[in-house]
């Protein structure tokens, strides 16, 4: 079946999807831009799932294997909907030897979820990060994009269960 | 854009900065940023307002000052005090004290070695101008070697000055630029490109990050200037997604640099025309590798393949491509200006210039540093970085991330050159120094970036892909004392398979960290195998500490 350029239709008429056109249409339509629209994208819908990648594939007539290949390839893209809010803790080597896993430790003692999940209620995901580069601050944790910094394990918990209850 | 415009611009640049009496400089890269710093300038820029000081006083945000485990840094100029672990609540009397002296009790002496002992070239202009501001940049001799390259230099005469300056590649590698760049000039075929490979990797690297975010337009000029000598008209920057404040001043840079016409077509009222795109990395650590990185800008998988045919031959869309590190481009701009013989003036025998290392870990000063290259390790560490806190003992240092190795206290009076932390069983890498004390057991490191490697191994070759799950396995089982002395043969055995037959850099170099380790600490390894005890209390093996 012949499908011309990006004429592949949106999965529904929500308006996010104009912005992801917009990414591949900035690039031609190229094969080339997968990785630029998947970043578009997560950036609009917080993940892709199976929907946005088979329109994503059919537009810049990638085969679909193909962008699921990428998509799983690459960490920063996640197939799973993130929680309400993210805690992303940074495990690179500053942080891990100033004590990073025990901060992990702490999430799943009080919340009993591991890197990766996220809460049964939907509201908070946690993850993990090779390296933010604020190795200065070690160790250190993403609350929902703002940094913080040498944190202990009580600090932790406390940040988390501000957004535990509503 | 022509020479007179460029003066023009400068010219006006200095004048408004002349009639301005104070400048208040608050630092707005990462480090200070995530201390809330964007608060304390606002808040002095209220003050500011609110008297009848808007015509001499000027507060501004600059990138990384480098001291950032004393931020949020605030400085002063013309006076030069520098500020530490300023609030918002210390504005008033900031203020106050402009014309009154410094505030004693904040202010930090730049009279000691962090400051006295660095030698700054990529840095020159970091925590000195606004990011956000290509005039600033200019005034600051900015894009003078780029209008000198292009006006005065054929490329062939750039080509000269890079490898007459003796620069090697900042990534880690440590391949002469001048050489690279020869290459790509040389090699047949059209369009040719420029990467800057921006996907800083390393855990515990930070050098790149600060140089995107504090002069992201001394990258540019550098790139600029190396398309000019090999004969590239489009480049591309690949940065790391997760460095979101360095790809929006990346791409005001670069909006600023088009306005100005220092990119697009005829630059400098030449024929030259040169475009930058921005290309954003998806965290894979193995596309810092140069086939990876090309693979993943062309919307692929990030797998690397064989060379040859190297990127200078065939790259990019297969056509001859440049790729170079943030801080190699970084240093060009001062290397055309200055000439390539003053910049072979600093540093080693075969290791020429400066290096920017990031501090981390168990020491007193943790940021970002440059230093001439030859300084050694003792000095960086103990003078330049004022040692490991109270209480502990210096055990190791990290350098290269999961590509290098721990360097003992025996190795410590090593010059830091290429050659010889290569010798020690490490590498320069791309400049990541993580300072370890007694409390971090060196199995679990080598653990942590054998698990590191494992799950950043793309899986194309099996060397890699099932020796580094194996070595990770083996040093599980030996932290949790679970191995025997035929298991750590056994290790040592995969460490030169998978080093020997590995496709990539990644797994060629990821036993590194387990080799070092083995070699210099191998006491600590046959502790955990032979008493099932972990010296540094670390590992699961241990027992429990009895309560005195």
């Amino acid at each position: 079946m012949a499908t011309s350029l990006g004429k592949a239709s949106p999965p529904s008429d929500d308006k996010r999807w104009k912005i992801v056109a917009g990414t591949m249409r900035r690039h031609g339509y190229s094969r080339n831009a997968l990785i630029e629209t998947l970043h578009t994208v997560q950036k609009s819908f917080g993940y892709l799932d199976r929907e946005s990648l088979r329109f994503v594939a059919h537009s810049l007539r990638v085969p679909l294997s193909k962008a699921f290949g990428v998509a799983t390839f690459y960490h920063f893209f996640t197939l799973k909907p993130p929680g309400e809010h993210a805690c992303i803790v940074c495990l690179g080597t500053a942080c891990y030897i100033k004590g990073a896993p025990q901060l992990l430790t702490e999430v799943e003692k009080s919340f009993g979820i591991k890197p990766g999940e996220t809460t049964p209620d939907g509201r908070v995901s946690v993850l993990t990060a090779r390296c933010v580069g604020s190795c200065s601050f070690a160790p250190v944790a993403l609350f929902d994009g703002d940094v913080a910094g040498k944190l202990g394990a009580p600090e932790m918990a406390a940040r988390l269960r501000r957004w535990d209850r509503p | 854009m022509t020479p007179d415009q460029l003066s023009q611009i400068e010219a006006d640049e200095t004048a408004s900065r002349q009639r301005i009496r104070h400048r208040l400089n608050v630092c707005l890269a990462a480090g200070c940023l995530s201390l809330n710093s964007d608060a304390i300038k606002k808040s002095l820029e209220a003050i500011v307002a609110e008297r009848p000081l808007t015509e001499s006083c000027q507060v501004k945000a600059v990138g990384c000052m480098g001291l950032c485990s004393r931020g949020p840094l605030v400085s002063v100029e013309p006076s030069g005090t520098l500020y530490q672990g300023v609030k918002s609540a210390d504005s008033p009397e900031i203020i106050e004290h402009l014309s009154a002296g410094p505030v004693e009790r904040l202010e930090i002496s730049r009279q000691v070695p962090f400051f006295q002992r660095q030698v700054n070239v990529v840095l020159e202009n970091s925590g000195r101008i606004d990011p956000e501001r290509i005039e600033e940049y200019v005034a600051a001799e900015g894009y003078q070697a780029l209008v000198q390259a292009l006006t005065e230099m054929t490329p062939a005469e750039v080509i000269d000055q890079v490898s007459r300056s003796g620069l090697r590649g900042r990534g880690g590698a440590g391949y002469p630029t001048g050489l690279k760049w020869g290459t790509v000039a040389k090699a047949a075929g059209a369009p040719k490109y420029v990467i800057c490979n921006a996907d800083e990797g390393d855990p515990g690297a930070f050098m790149d990050r600060s140089v995107l975010e504090s002069d992201p337009q001394r990258v540019l000029e550098g790139m600029i200037i190396a398309g000019y000598a090999v004969g590239a008209s489009r480049g591309y920057i690949y940065v790391r997604a997760e460095y979101p404040l360095a790809i929006t001043r990346l791409s005001t840079a670069i909006r600023q640099a088009k306005h100005l016409g220092l990119l697009g077509t005829q630059i400098c009222n030449t024929e030259f025309d040169f475009d930058i795109d921005l290309r954003l990395g998806a965290g894979a650590f193995v596309c810092g590798e140069e086939t990876a990185l090309i693979a993943s800008i062309e919307g692929r998988r990030g797998a690397p393949r064989p060379r040859p045919p190297y990127p200078a031959q065939s790259g990019l869309f297969s056509s001859p491509t440049l790729i170079n590190n943030v801080e190699t481009l970084a240093n060009v701009p001062t290397i055309i200006r200055k000439g390539g013989d003053w910049y072979a003036g600093l540093g080693t025998a075969k290791s020429k210039g400066t290096k920017v290392f990031a501090l981390t870990g168990k020491i007193n000063c943790t940021g970002l540093i440059e230093v001439p290259m030859g300084m050694t390790l003792r000095e960086i560490i103990f003078d330049v970085g004022g040692g490991v806190p109270e209480g502990h003992k210096f055990k190791a240092v990290q350098t290269g991330g999961p590509s290098g190795g721990c360097i003992p206290e025996q190795l410590l009076d090593m010059p830091v050159d290429y050659d010889s932390l290569a010798q020690a069983g490490s590498i320069m890498g791309s400049g990541g120094m993580i300072v370890m004390d007694d409390s971090s057991c060196m199995v679990d490191v080598a653990k942590y970036f054998m698990e590191f490697c494992m799950s950043e191994s793309c899986g194309k070759c099996i060397p890699c892909r099932a020796g580094t799950a194996q070595m990770y396995d083996l040093l599980a089982n030996i932290s949790e004392g679970k191995a025997s002395l035929g298991d750590l043969n056994m290790l040592e055995d995969l460490c030169d398979m998978v080093k020997h037959t590995s496709l990539c850099g990644l797994g060629q170099s990821a036993p590194n960290p387990v080799v070092s380790t083995l070699c210099h600490f191998r006491d600590e390894y046959l502790s955990h195998i032979e008493d099932q005890r972990c010296p540094a209390g670390v590992c699961p093996c241990s027992p429990p500490e009895v309560l005195s």
